[in-house]
């Protein structure tokens, strides 16, 4: 790739250098974080996090691990910049979404530092795509203090046990309910809706439950809008990891596998909408 | 001519049977009419392969929502005139009439001027061709139910010996003589850059991405075989580099070699336009030029086997 050379004089121009072979590597775990147009990205020696937030209740990150690039150099400590997703996205899907079998889409990526553009070079069989995506003053992003310690309640789930439940959520219920209990009914969802309750119900000793550590009854509602976005990433994960905190913070952790069968991590974290009532428990 | 009231005559068809069972649908077509004033009296009747005229019709729908048909004894000629935006034809798709008909027969006007001109939704046509796909055969006439219509019947197989027979009526518009000027061949504009293009399916992705981000495109492309998309908005550039695609040989060799072989000719477009062109081209055609006339238009010239397609898409002011 001459032209890709070319144009990145010297290296240590930049403190953020990253390829890839296969630019859908990236794209894809992106893709399951867009449900805002802006996004806030991080990248350290160990990789970049992109860090997507909505209403300071519901935070995604995206966990892309340097293992994933086959080259990935950052000059600084960390190297933080804010980027248009929805623009970032199309940059890298530049030369089609389901490319034909056999061809890869090769990137190089490059950020020269605080107040310059994330410059991307993409390259498919000989054509060359350079896009100049202008970068933003990072955002504070919310510390949802969400620590392992406090963690109460913990299931992990094969993927396919929660997409169909997801996908169909009564849209019209504002909230999801979700019960975790160390006795029946274990693990429940529940919506409100307006055609009434549904309840949906995972036995312990499910095939589909890989694990299950519940130490105490708990019962959280979240608002569904803040929670629906988690499809994207549910419909490319492999494994959910569902997790509550004391406070009855939730983290859903997807563990999603690559084309190339590497394993990146997509996280949700999502604030309680409020106490539930002692009479419906 | 006076706005044309069709009068129609019955239509005399000879239905062609001398199918066998080979595998390619020949098709009838029909096309009859008489106009009031006694100026034009048609007759067409010519069988056709479908497959390929399904592919024309589903080409033109995705180009131009209403467009020109122009009938002549050699060539059918699907037309679309933008007089709003460069105030001439922005599209020229020409089929050779032999290649699609074994009979063909028509009457215009008068013998010096021996065309029809009529005006139609595209999408009616490639509806109505689509039924054909597998059809045993096809006839087109032009018929008069109280409004002009292309009448499209279509003799499908079915499994029993029974035949089954689905008429489709396009409404059309005969267009009078006095407007046929604006619907002459285009002349090919002198480009500064002839340029082959590169796979149209990559081109169209790409495309299709700007146009998510940018209304606008340049299009830009040199003698040295390269050719250059670009959008430039506030929040980013991006730039697309075909290279090796190779420059056909111009028509004027002094023009071209008194041009420095980089430096790029280019013209601003409205990326829609573009895509819609590239939406239309389903299968890659066998010659595809690309002609740039600096800051003025972008002629596309398309060759498919039977069919080829001129496409232009003047500047944005």
């Amino acid at each position: 790739m001459p032209l890709l050379t070319q144009q990145i004089q010297d290296e240590n121009d930049y403190s953020l250098v990253a390829s890839l072979d296969n630019v859908r590597n990236l794209s894809t775990v992106l893709k399951a974080i867009h449900f805002r147009e802006h996004a806030t990205c991080f990248a350290t020696k160990n990789g970049i996090k992109v860090t997507v937030e909505n209403a300071k209740c519901v935070q995604a990150n995206a966990f892309i691990q340097a293992g994933i690039f086959q080259e990935f150099t950052v000059q600084e400590e960390s190297v933080t910049f804010r980027i248009n997703l929805t623009v970032l996205l199309d940059c890298l899907s530049i030369f089609g979404s389901s490319p034909m079998p056999g061809t890869l889409t090769a990137l190089r990526m490059c950020y020269q530092g605080y107040g310059y553009p994330l410059m991307l070079f993409l390259e498919e069989g000989g054509v060359v795509t350079v896009c100049k995506i202008n970068t933003q003053e990072p955002e504070e992003t919310l510390d949802f203090d969400f620590c392992s310690t406090n963690v109460v309640n913990k299931v992990i789930l094969q993927s396919e046990g929660l997409r169909e439940a997801f996908s169909e959520l009564d849209m019209t219920s504002e909230v999801l309910q979700i019960t975790m209990s160390p006795d029946k009914p274990y693990f429940r969802l529940s919506t409100f809706g307006n055609a009434g309750s549904s309840h949906l119900d995972y036995p312990k000793d499910s095939d589909l439950m890989e694990s299950f550590h519940c130490n105490q009854t708990q019962v959280n509602r979240y608002k569904i809008s803040l929670l629906k976005p988690s499809t994207k990433a549910l419909v490319l994960s492999c494994k959910v990891s569902i997790r509550t905190d004391n406070r009855g913070f939730l983290s859903l952790q997807y563990m999603i596998r690559n084309e190339d069968g590497q394993i990146c991590f997509v996280e949700y974290y999502c604030c309680p909408d409020e106490e539930v009532p002692e009479s419906e428990s | 001519m006076t706005s044309a009231v069709l009068k129609c005559c019955p239509v005399d068809v000879t239905v062609n049977r001398s199918l066998s069972t080979g595998k390619l649908h020949r098709v009838e077509l029909l096309l009859q009419t008489k106009l009031a004033p006694g100026t034009l009296d048609v007759l067409l009747s010519k069988s056709f392969l479908c497959a390929p005229a399904v592919g024309v019709s589903n080409m033109i729908a995705k180009l131009a929502k209403i467009c020109t048909l122009r009938i002549s004894p050699d060539k059918l000629n699907f037309i679309l005139s933008d007089k709003l935006a460069s105030g001439g034809v922005s599209m020229w798709c020409e089929l050779e009439q032999e290649n699609f008909f074994s009979e063909f027969q028509m009457e215009g006007i008068s013998a010096a001027n021996n065309e029809i001109y009529l005006e139609l939704t595209s999408e009616n046509l490639s509806r109505a061709l689509k039924t054909a796909q597998n059809a045993r055969a096809l006839k087109i006439k032009l018929t008069n139910k109280h409004y002009p219509c292309l009448t499209v019947s279509i003799e499908l197989l079915s499994v029993s010996s029974s035949s089954r027979i689905v008429t489709h009526d396009i409404p059309v518009k005969v267009i009078p003589r006095r407007l046929w000027k604006d619907l002459q061949e285009p002349t090919v504009p002198d480009s500064d850059v002839s340029i082959y293009l590169p796979v149209l399916k990559t081109m169209k992705s790409v495309v299709e991405k700007m146009k998510n981000i940018s209304n606008h495109l340049i299009i830009e492309a040199n003698l040295n075989g390269e050719l250059n998309l670009k959008i430039e908005t506030e929040l980013v550039c991006v730039t697309t580099h075909f290279k090796d695609l190779g420059n056909p040989p111009l028509a004027s060799e002094n023009a071209s070699q008194a041009r420095n072989p980089e430096q790029m000719a280019e013209v601003h477009i409205d990326i829609r336009k573009l895509l819609q062109f590239l939406a239309g081209q389903q299968a890659n055609p066998t010659k595809a030029v690309c002609n740039i006339v600096n800051n003025k238009i972008v002629h596309f010239d398309l060759l498919h086997e039977d069919v080829s397609l001129q496409y232009f898409i003047p500047a944005l002011s």
